[in-house]
């Protein structure tokens, strides 16, 4: 004997059709999600940086941030800037970055071809991904890169545990 | 605060690119500062990474070429965080429009950055001619 649907499954069934098209949504999010995977497979081959994007900053200076076990790496340019134009702080997880890049003038007489390189002040701050001991922080200046090292907190380092 | 700036003339000349690059990596143009004086052209050019062995300055048929090696900073088991800026070695080409004399050219690299002192050949010097009235 054929069972007839209860009210609410024709309801189910009616969605399902009227909801039609909005699954044919879902599926092109879905293909655009494998496409971006298959972008990031791309970048990450042409740049040899497996799983990391390339993310471009709006804030000057652009940093990366590297970590080994025991700390993590900023790492900005800043080519003809001197050590004591630069001051660094660390509050918490967030490590600022301050200063001013002075060009100095070359002289009266002199005409200029090209002038691409840019004077002026810049501050940023930076959030690091885990607790840091704002007492081993290192910064050094060399050859226009900026290595600033900061010790992580004991809690933020990785822990060895062997199984029994 | 931005220091005022100068109105500029960009010269029309494309920087030349590198044509086949024989070795893999990324190759960016370094910003420069150009200018003169009577007696010297003055090239400033921002190349933070490179060391002074890695610097290579080629003067050839008026166009001075500046090529700049940079060593991976990244110690060996770092893992990386966060990705703002790429790292490549530095590449570009300058035509200049005077004749240079090459046993003179001084180059010093200084946090990151080349300064490039080429004098000028005597005979590219300006001279004032006086006019007498006859």
């Amino acid at each position: 004997m054929q069972t007839t649907l209860k009210q609410e499954d024709q309801i189910m069934v009616f969605r399902k059709m009227f909801d039609f098209p909005f699954m044919g949504w879902q599926n092109n999010l879905a293909s655009m999600e494998r496409m971006a995977r298959q972008m990031d497979l791309l970048t990450s081959t042409m740049f040899g940086r497996p799983q990391m994007r390339f993310f471009p900053s709006k804030v000057f200076p652009a940093v990366n941030i590297t970590e080994d076990n025991d700390r993590y790496y900023v790492r900005a340019e800043f080519p003809g800037i001197r050590a004591e134009e630069i001051r660094l702080e660390v509050v918490g997880r967030n490590l600022s970055i301050f200063g001013e890049r002075k060009i100095q003038s070359e002289g009266e007489n002199i005409r200029y071809h090209r002038r691409e390189r840019e004077a002026g002040r810049f501050s940023r701050v930076i959030g690091l991904p885990g607790d840091v001991n704002s007492d081993s922080v290192d910064a050094k200046l060399v050859n226009g890169i900026l290595t600033i090292a900061v010790g992580k907190s004991e809690v933020a380092k990785p822990k060895q545990i062997s199984v029994m | 605060m931005v220091e005022s700036r100068e109105l500029q003339v960009k010269e029309k000349q494309e920087v030349a690119t590198p044509g086949e690059q024989t070795r893999p990596g990324l190759v960016f143009t370094p910003e420069v500062d150009i200018f003169e004086t009577d007696q010297e052209i003055t090239v400033l050019a921002d190349m933070p990474g490179v060391a002074a062995d890695g610097m290579n300055i080629g003067l050839q048929n008026g166009v001075l070429t500046l090529s700049g090696d940079v060593k991976p900073w990244e110690g060996q088991d770092e893992t990386d965080v966060l990705v703002e800026f790429e790292i490549g070695k530095y590449y570009r080409q300058l035509p200049l429009s005077d004749d240079i004399d090459q046993s003179k050219i001084e180059a010093k690299l200084e946090d990151g950055v080349l300064r490039l002192t080429l004098p000028k050949a005597q005979k590219a010097v300006p001279r004032q001619i006086t006019v007498t009235a006859g």
